[in-house]
């Protein structure tokens, strides 16, 4: 059997993810790189109404992947329609999205099959014929070039944001569809779920927000946000916070940037205290300009800003405030 | 319920991290700290038995260092401890992770299991779905909220961008825990001191390595990323920096 590479794409609802048409893009990449071909599925009751948008691209087939268990979506339905479809196709490698929902099947889809994922990747590489996959280690502080050991499918997954979605290429004419059923049965699916919610209405929309003071761990202790929201204020901007910082109940959920919380691309962002976690970066590396202040000078937000200030944000950000007033002050006066 | 908690002994959030000689993992001279999510994972642990009653146990595996991680469990309330102990544990991909943590605790029967939803140094997200899939359980990821019920449990899975999810499942199950789940307690002197007699099991390499196979992946080259975008570093006294960054804000960025 050739081999060939399959990018399983998702949808919610009869929706694409966005994110899909990245992962198309990685294949699109390392299909030129390698010469394999490139296939596409799509998985659950609404495949056969997604697909042609799927074949649309620059693809040698789409498969539609089908059966009434996975309308809604559970991981022993996932892994074993896909184990299923799988196991007669064996591709050589098998593509997805880095989303929640491919962290919650992929893993065991692979253990089913005695294989392994290497999840998370930014990028990938073929270097004398070998492919490597790129991922962040240690929060992004490092790197690694990662290959596989063992047989075939090898699964890997690709961060939010790794490949541009404007990349992935139509093709020439659109790519034949197959609809493929899978049997799936009784008492393989062990969760309920419920329907999909949202936790009380979001009082903060940050996405408009055009300047954005955000504050992590650095700020040490609930008390010291204020200097972040008079720094805030000064500049006329919105506050946010990571992750830990919503966790400790020092600001509300709805003021979160990451993958979690809310993803924004404002003129300005200044990070306050913020190492950057890749969780973090998803959700603001898109912003215009970033300006960091960490005392850790390797903290990876300093990899993505455009300015940086390695220093203690308690010296850093009072005098901040003074000047921002003059200078808006400055303005008004003439 | 008895509850194991899987938790890991990851480097401290800004040790500075230094490659070692081949290039495929960091010096092992850094300080070390309990993997975040996997102390909100014993935390909503230690909550469950305080509501159901049972047994909370803790296992790590690592070197001797990573006992630090049980020894602090213990001393916040967890009953007793498993130690895989072992240098080369370490180096383990996540599929072979899952089955050495499988071997050691095969004849143990516990409803519950959870890991932290994922580790602060390798960031697989994969080990206690591995694990789950290899005891042939049900498994929930991202999980927020844990609900006992008549047929086993309801938990609150987060997805992205705001958006929840409750899910019913039966026992045993795996959960991957979220941090944020709960509010973190610390050890009191009391159970800093009880800890020292509570039971610590200790598994060798040997005793699990039947389970263990070939490394499913590897490591080729370990780095420092190369930076994608240049940096102004802005240096000097704190006053001049918030002048020299006002002035960029007001003629570069035309954010002022």
């Amino acid at each position: 059997m050739p081999e060939t590479i399959l990018v399983v794409v998702e949808q919610r609802e009869g929706k694409l993810n966005r994110v899909s048409w990245e992962t198309i893009a990685a294949g699109q990449a390392i299909a030129g790189a390698t010469g394999w071909p490139l296939e596409a599925a799509v998985v659950g009751t609404n495949a056969p109404s997604i697909s042609p948008e799927v074949a649309g691209k620059k693809l040698a087939k789409v498969y539609a992947i089908e059966s009434r268990k996975l309308d809604a979506y559970t991981p022993d339905a996932f892994a074993a329609g896909l184990k299923q479809f799988l196991a007669t196709k064996q591709p050589k490698l098998v593509l997805m999205p880095h989303t929640y929902q491919v962290r919650d099947f992929v893993p065991k889809l692979a253990t089913a099959m005695g294989r392994s994922v290497v999840s998370d990747c930014i990028g990938f590489k073929h270097e004398s014929g070998k492919l490597l996959f790129t991922r962040q280690m240690f929060q992004g502080k490092l790197a690694a070039d990662v290959s596989f050991a063992g047989d075939a499918p090898w699964f890997v997954t690709f961060q939010n944001g790794a490949f541009r979605a404007d990349k992935a290429e139509a093709g020439a004419s659109a790519a034949a569809v197959e609809t493929v059923k899978v049997e799936i049965a009784e008492g393989v699916v062990r969760n309920q779920p419920q329907e999909v919610f949202k936790e009380a209405k979001q009082a903060v929309d940050l996405t408009q927000a055009e300047i954005i003071v955000a504050v992590g761990r650095g700020i040490k202790e609930q008390k010291n946000i204020l200097i972040a929201k008079q720094l805030a204020d000064a500049l006329g901007g919105d506050l946010a916070a990571s992750r830990p910082i919503c966790d400790s109940g020092w600001l509300p959920m709805d003021r979160q940037i990451g993958s979690s919380g809310q993803t924004v691309a404002p003129k300005l962002y200044l990070a306050l205290g913020i190492s950057g976690a890749i969780q973090h970066i998803v959700g603001m590396k898109g912003s215009r300009a970033i300006v960091a202040v960490n005392k850790d000078s390797e903290a990876p937000i300093f990899e993505i800003a455009d300015y940086a200030v390695v220093g203690n944000l308690f010296d850093i950000v009072p005098p901040l405030i003074e000047e921002v007033k003059k200078a808006k002050a400055g303005d008004s006066h003439g | 319920m008895k509850i194991l908690v899987c938790m890991k002994q990851v480097p401290q959030k800004d040790a500075p991290l230094k490659l070692n000689e081949s290039g495929t993992w960091i010096r092992e001279d850094v300080s070390y700290e309990v993997n975040e999510p996997d102390a909100y994972a014993l935390e909503e642990a230690l909550r469950q038995r305080e509501k159901h009653k049972g047994e909370v146990v803790v296992i790590t595996s690592g070197p001797a260092r990573a006992q630090q991680v049980l020894r602090e469990a213990l001393a916040k309330g967890a009953d007793r401890a498993i130690h895989l102990e072992d240098e080369k544990f370490v180096g383990l991909d996540a599929f072979n992770t899952a089955k050495a943590i499988a071997a050691a605790i095969k004849d143990e029967p516990f409803d519950l299991i959870f890991t932290g939803l994922q580790s602060d140094d390798y960031g697989y997200a994969q080990t206690g779905v591995i694990l789950a899939e290899l005891l042939g359980w049900p498994h929930a990821t991202i999980i927020m909220q844990i609900e006992k019920t008549d047929a086993g449990i309801r938990v609150k899975r987060e997805l992205e961008a705001g958006y929840f999810q409750f899910v019913d499942m039966p026992l045993p199950a795996v959960l991957t825990i979220q941090s944020g789940i709960n509010k973190l307690r610390y050890a009191t002197l009391i159970g800093i001191k009880q800890a020292k007699n509570k039971p610590l099991r200790k598994v060798t390499l040997a005793e699990v390595g039947g389970a263990i196979g070939n490394n499913l992946q590897k490591i080729e080259r370990l780095y420092v990323p190369q930076k994608t975008k240049k940096t102004e570093y802005i240096e000097g006294p704190a006053g001049e920096v918030a002048k020299k960054l006002v002035d960029k804000l007001r003629n570069e960025l035309r954010v002022l």
